[in-house]
């Protein structure tokens, strides 16, 4: 089970006993039509496009949902300096990359 | 004719109901900034004290706020003379301040928030930014 993750370079507490390397997740995802022709909408008058922000969150949450499941198969309970990277790759989808190193803690 | 009329009335849309939304955003951002002001957040990771710590958590917050229609046609006039194109920088100010805040409240009672960092990214086809702030919160035993 992984119990903590961090973006700095150690756990604060805790001792690292061993490292596993890197451990990546990623996923692509797109909106659907008609909540994209709502957004295309709210272009018009400006403003938060929610469905964006709520296909963001969903999508940050399934990427590191693959990271977890990759450092837990390699044997690890801390994942240290996790890092976020978005691009897009085509009209409203977009392709989120974390990135880390698994390590175990005490 | 019509073209022009449309246009015209498009921006006139975009201008008014689009700067209502901005100042009504700024409104809500610096209330909750003020809210939120008991919170450090820094973006280096050796401003721990000496005490125990009782959970790390690694919090995020994002925003995606888009353009309208009056800053997209300035934007593009203003791309032809070059030099500061201040439309665009009020939407990123207000995306990552957006984002620095929802991270906030995601955090709320941490002693600390280390090693923050911004991303700034855009979506394809739709004139808008997204901002996506994270960063490791630290409580503190009590």
């Amino acid at each position: 089970m992984i119990q903590v993750m961090t973006n700095i370079e150690s756990v604060p507490g805790k001792r690292i006993v061993e490292h596993f390397g890197l451990v990546c997740g990623s996923t692509v995802r797109a909106k659907n039509a008609f909540k994209d022709f709502g957004a295309g909408l709210k272009n018009l008058v400006g403003g938060e496009l929610k469905a964006y922000t709520e296909l963001m969150n969903e999508s940050r949450k399934q990427a590191l949902e693959r990271l977890k499941c990759q450092a837990e198969n390699l044997g690890a309970n801390a994942i240290i300096n996790v890092r976020f990277s978005t691009s897009n790759i085509a009209n409203g989808a977009a392709e989120i990359y974390v990135y880390g190193t698994a390590v175990r803690v005490e | 004719m019509g073209d022009l009329i449309q246009l015209a009335v498009l921006v006139a849309i975009g201008y008014f109901v689009g700067s209502r939304i901005e100042k009504k955003h700024y409104r809500s951002i610096k209330e909750r900034e003020k809210k939120l002001l008991c919170c450090p957040v820094v973006t280096g990771d050796d401003f721990l004290e000496d005490k125990p710590i009782r959970v790390t958590r690694l919090v995020s917050g994002s925003a995606v706020i888009s353009t309208d229609y009056f800053k997209m046609i300035a934007g593009n006039l203003l791309n032809l003379i070059g030099g500061e194109v201040s439309v665009f920088e009020s939407l990123l100010d207000r995306a990552r301040r957006e984002a620095v805040l929802r991270m906030k409240e995601e955090a709320t009672k941490a002693d600390i928030i280390l090693n923050l960092r911004i991303e700034t990214s855009t979506i394809a086809g739709r004139n808008s930014v997204e901002a996506l702030a994270y960063g490791t919160a630290v409580y503190y035993e009590k």
